[in-house]
């Protein structure tokens, strides 16, 4: 058992980065369907928007400063289609509607990305300062790839407070809990639910950054992303945190173990699990609490 | 709002009265008389078109079948389908499979695909209808990825490469092939009218009733002593096995079949041309998978390759301003004549 763990870390290591990245996407997905009950087909465009925003932005080896712009970047950008995306989508009460409006939208960001950056493969350098490895029991591990599982870290604790321990997050929770009343407390429903899905988006994008030089930057990807965030948030429970993170992570290790073994195996025993869960739990392993808890 | 909550929530457009009991049609004559002309186009397209605009409006016809299919689990029965695409490979790759070993008759693979399809279905439809909602919605997701990347990883059938050397079809066993664009077009224009024909008579059968009934108040079905999951099943697997027949028309029409044939993006495209065209009415949705294709192969050809662009500010503008999608502008037109003559 050591030995296989001895022999596998860099596997693991490898699935815990991926399902880290695959949180900020998918956390965004999730979130949105629990608040504003839209599923947004558009969630895996956003993501390749802030991939492509790495390819346009990064020379050869990005300085600090420049990997740390393109987050900005690709944040307000994913902010702002987040925005737009929750303004279409209001009106739209039907839910095959908005699928239909929502996958529309994803065609023509995925068309306009290939007209501008090619139909090819774009791969994005890591940044200068996070390019080294260091030596994980005798062998070397790229730190980018450790980074990444800190920023999923980071964000899961922030988005956690946000929700759970502030004004702002209260807010979002009653808004989730009931509509009408916290509109008769004053505050602007719509606004809050424009705001949300905005944070989903540029949470969004910045993951599709941050994966863009472990998973490239081309067109399709954005079909493949959103079906892994859909994977994720149906096996976690639609609409919760924790549920959006214990996916990621399996998602994540499925992912890379399954590639490492056949590749269309790994897709395969995703969508296997999938309905696994869906069949025996099919509320997810961790839904969303009563009580409009995350 | 939790996952449970919306579980219900996920139903196709629910029209303002319960179409329980189908009420006559207004002008039954009227409609009769615009579904033979609309046929007799149909049938003399051979006669105007070139061969590839021909073979394209014959891929339409096989994709619109795929359609009525889906329609027939999200406009009737109200439970959203992202799966038929499963049994649309089945009836596919079984015809191009009967075609290359057993038979190249039409009439051999149309019936044998279609019980391939419902077979598939009848088997995966088992489990899947005992769910609602989204999470029917995400099982039949699971089950059109799982057909698209499981056929892709067998070799008997090309794996990814896709099953080439298909044989023209012939209609009856020893006939001559259908090498001609116009007669194949008319095999698969065949296929269709006969599928639709099959949805139409379950639509307006006891059966199809039942199927409202899921959608419009299952609990009360339920209450009235009907068995739903039979419903459910029995329905599934009539619209596996119509996906089926509409995979032997589209293997016909292109003589080839690949994994790329059953993707995600042809389940999307399947279950939004249902949106496009009115869930719940049959003929609608045909006429959205006849857009989808028209505006994503045909226009995109004039405006190199940008299909799939004009495709998704189609359906962006189809929300806006077609709110019950393409059969639902018809009628209203129809009822306003008629009340004001």
């Amino acid at each position: 058992m050591l030995a296989w763990f001895d022999a596998n870390t860099a596997t693991i290591l490898n699935g815990l980065a991926l399902g880290a990245v695959l949180f900020l996407i998918a956390v965004g997905l999730s979130l949105v369907f629990g608040t504003m009950d839209v599923l947004n087909l558009a969630h895996g465009a956003v993501s390749l928007m802030g991939a492509y925003v790495g390819v346009a932005m990064y020379g050869a080896a990005p300085t600090t400063g420049m990997f740390f712009l393109a987050m900005v970047i690709a944040a307000v950008i994913g902010f702002a289609a987040g925005g737009i995306l929750a303004g279409m989508v209001s009106p739209v009460r039907n839910h095959l509607r908005q699928a239909l409006l929502t996958l529309g939208m994803a065609l023509i960001v995925a068309e306009l990305l290939q007209e501008v950056f090619g139909p090819e493969v774009r791969s994005v350098p890591v940044p200068g300062f996070l390019s080294s490895t260091i030596n994980l029991m005798g062998n070397p591990y790229p730190v980018y790839r450790l980074a990444m599982v800190a920023a999923g870290v980071v964000v899961a604790i922030a988005l956690y407070i946000i929700l759970e321990r502030t004004r702002a997050g209260a807010i979002v929770r009653a808004t989730v809990a009931d509509r009408a009343m916290v509109e008769a407390i004053g505050i602007r429903t719509k606004v809050v639910l424009a705001l949300v899905f905005g944070g989903g988006a540029a949470l969004a994008a910045v993951g599709g950054l941050l994966a863009a030089p472990i998973l490239g930057a081309q067109p399709g990807l954005d079909d493949q992303i959103l079906l892994l965030a859909l994977v994720i948030v149906v096996i976690g429970g639609l609409g919760s945190l924790r549920g959006a993170l214990l996916g990621a992570l399996v998602v994540g290790q499925v992912q890379t173990i399954g590639v490492s073994v056949v590749n269309e195996f790994a897709s395969f025993l995703l969508f296997a699990a999938l309905a696994a869960v869906l069949l025996f739990r099919p509320q997810g392993l961790l839904p969303a609490r009563k009580g409009a808890h995350v | 709002m939790s996952a449970t909550n919306t579980l219900s929530g996920l139903t196709a457009d629910k029209p303002g009265t319960p179409k329980l009991l189908s009420r006559s049609a207004p002008r039954p004559m009227l409609r009769l008389l615009v579904a033979v002309v609309i046929l007799l186009v149909l049938v003399s397209l051979p006669f105007f078109l070139a061969p590839y605009p021909l073979s394209l409006a014959g891929r339409a016809l096989a994709f619109g079948l795929l359609v009525v299919s889906v329609d027939l689990l999200t406009g009737v029965m109200g439970m959203p389908s992202l799966g038929q695409v499963a049994y649309f490979g089945a009836g596919a790759y079984t015809a191009g499979l009967v075609g290359m070993h057993l038979s190249t008759s039409g009439v051999v693979q149309l019936l044998i695909g279609t019980l391939a399809g419902a077979a598939l279905a009848l088997l995966t439809g088992a489990v899947a209808v005992r769910t609602a909602g989204i999470v029917f919605l995400m099982i039949t997701l699971a089950i059109g990825e799982l057909a698209h990347i499981g056929v892709g990883s067998i070799n008997a059938v090309g794996a990814s490469n896709g099953l080439a050397g298909i044989p023209p079809v012939s209609v009856l066993p020893g006939g001559e092939p259908l090498v001609v664009p116009g007669y194949l077009y008319w095999w698969v224009l065949a296929v269709f009218v006969i599928g639709f024909c099959a949805a139409a008579v379950l639509n307006r059968s006891p059966l199809g009733r039942s199927m409202r009934g899921v959608r419009d108040g299952e609990l009360r079905l339920r209450a009235l002593g009907q068995n739903t999951y039979s419903v459910k099943l029995i329905a599934y697997t009539i619209a596996g096995g119509v996906a089926g027949a509409a995979g032997t028309a589209w293997v016909a029409q292109t003589q080839f079949i690949s994994p790329g044939d059953l993707g995600f993006d042809m389940a999307a495209f399947a279950l939004l041309s249902v949106v496009l065209g009115g869930a719940g009415s049959l003929w609608g949705p045909v006429i959205g998978a006849g857009l989808v294709i028209f505006v994503r192969d045909w226009l995109g050809g004039y405006i190199e390759g940008r299909g799939t662009l004009l495709l998704g500010v189609v359906f962006v503008i189809a929300v806006y301003v077609l709110p019950r999608g393409v059969a639902g502008i018809k009628w209203r037109s129809l009822r306003r004549k008629s009340s004001e003559s």
